[in-house]
């Protein structure tokens, strides 16, 4: 259950950048790779922002997908899971993006 | 845990085991909500942070410190029951470099115990309800150590095949440990862990003659999410192969990634 530490890192992040401020909306980008369950961490911001001001807040969730580049055929394809291999069969893939976990923006009041 | 931001350091408990007393977590970091203000408005603050950003940086942190004494520092991680601490022990034994352990566990000071009884220096980390050890837990476990320059440290995570796969800790290296008593699917059921490690050791392989457990079958699963990853079967408990695991470690030096 990781995504408790997580949500902490995403609260303390947020608490840094946004001085005491209310906040209402956190907008995460998380990769389909990063090992973040969506749902868990959803849960888990419930807790970790009570008694701070993100208490009640909203996150957003934006999944993006896994994308990698096959050095045997050159082909970027799409990757939905860690499983790192080509249509061709290939095994030898290059991950170009899908493990970022960030937080993009939040709404203040 | 933290009343006011739900941060859960404080259940960390660490053990150094020449001592005879504990050392409580301080708390150094600042609550910039202490002084809440409000305003009228809201509007959108762009941030563009990484999630881990902190904890990437105090393992960067704790790379640069290990660098400076020419430490090697390896991540082990695995399923509870594995057999790491078996086979840090007989590393302990076997190794010709100054060996200590940082040692990772929820409770107990259990496998701190059998470290300092196979020889070793050694600290216990107790993580409380934490499934994984972070880059801060062990920045304050190696101010706890002090590992002898040119030494090596064994971190043995929290046995747990998910959540350590995701924190940098500061390590050279991530070495994942599966017995053959667990099965030849964990790859596949664990991904993240398969694609985080730099070693496989597949230990118990003493037991294969009573599982159901293919050696192949494991090797081609993680190279299909870590092409080209070292597989070394042996058994910690009688011996066998464990020349290929000094050998490797042999190989390693204290380079900075």
């Amino acid at each position: 259950m990781h995504e408790l530490a997580i949500a902490e890192s995403v609260v303390s992040s947020v608490l840094e950048r946004t001085e005491g401020r209310t906040v209402s909306i956190v907008r995460l980008r998380l990769g389909k790779l990063s090992g973040v369950v969506p749902d868990a961490l959803m849960f888990c911001f419930e807790l970790a922002t009570a008694g701070t001001p993100l208490q009640g807040s909203t996150l957003e969730i934006d999944v993006e997908d896994g994308r990698a580049h096959c050095r045997t055929c050159g082909v970027d394809f799409v990757l939905e899971d860690a499983f790192l291999l080509c249509g061709c069969g290939s095994a030898d893939v290059q991950v170009r993006s899908g493990r970022e976990l960030m937080v993009t923006s939040v709404e203040v009041g | 845990m933290c009343a006011t931001c739900g941060c859960g350091s404080d259940e960390t408990k660490m053990t150094l085991l020449d001592h005879d007393h504990d050392h409580d977590h301080e708390h150094p970091h600042p609550h910039p909500h202490d002084d809440a203000r409000t305003q009228d408005r809201t509007h959108t603050l762009e941030l563009e942070v990484a999630v881990l950003a902190k904890n990437d940086e105090l393992a960067a942190r704790n790379r640069a410190w290990l660098a400076e004494r020419r430490i090697t520092a390896l991540n082990l991680m695995s399923s509870p029951g594995a057999g790491k601490t078996t086979l840090l022990e007989r590393t302990i034994a076997e190794l010709d470099r100054p060996v200590s352990v940082i040692e990772g566990d929820q409770e107990t000071l259990f496998d701190a115990e059998r470290i300092r009884n196979a020889g070793a220096r050694a600290v216990q980390v107790n993580t409380g309800a934490g499934c994984h050890l972070d880059a801060a837990m062990v920045g304050r476990a190696l101010e706890e150590l002090q590992p002898d320059e040119g030494s090596v440290v064994f971190i043995e995570n929290v046995g747990n095949l998910v959540c350590p796969a995701l924190f940098d800790l500061g390590e050279l290296c991530k070495v994942v440990v599966i017995s053959v008593t667990e099965g030849d699917d964990k790859p596949l059921k664990y991904p993240h862990m398969f694609a985080a490690a730099d070693l496989i050791v597949l230990n118990k392989t003493d037991l294969l003659p009573y599982v159901e457990f293919d050696p192949a079958r494991l090797a081609a699963d993680a190279r299909k999410l870590n092409p080209g990853i070292e597989v070394l079967p042996l058994s910690a408990k009688t011996g066998e192969h464990l020349d290929t695991w000094r050998t490797w470690l042999d190989t390693l030096g204290p380079v900075i990634r």
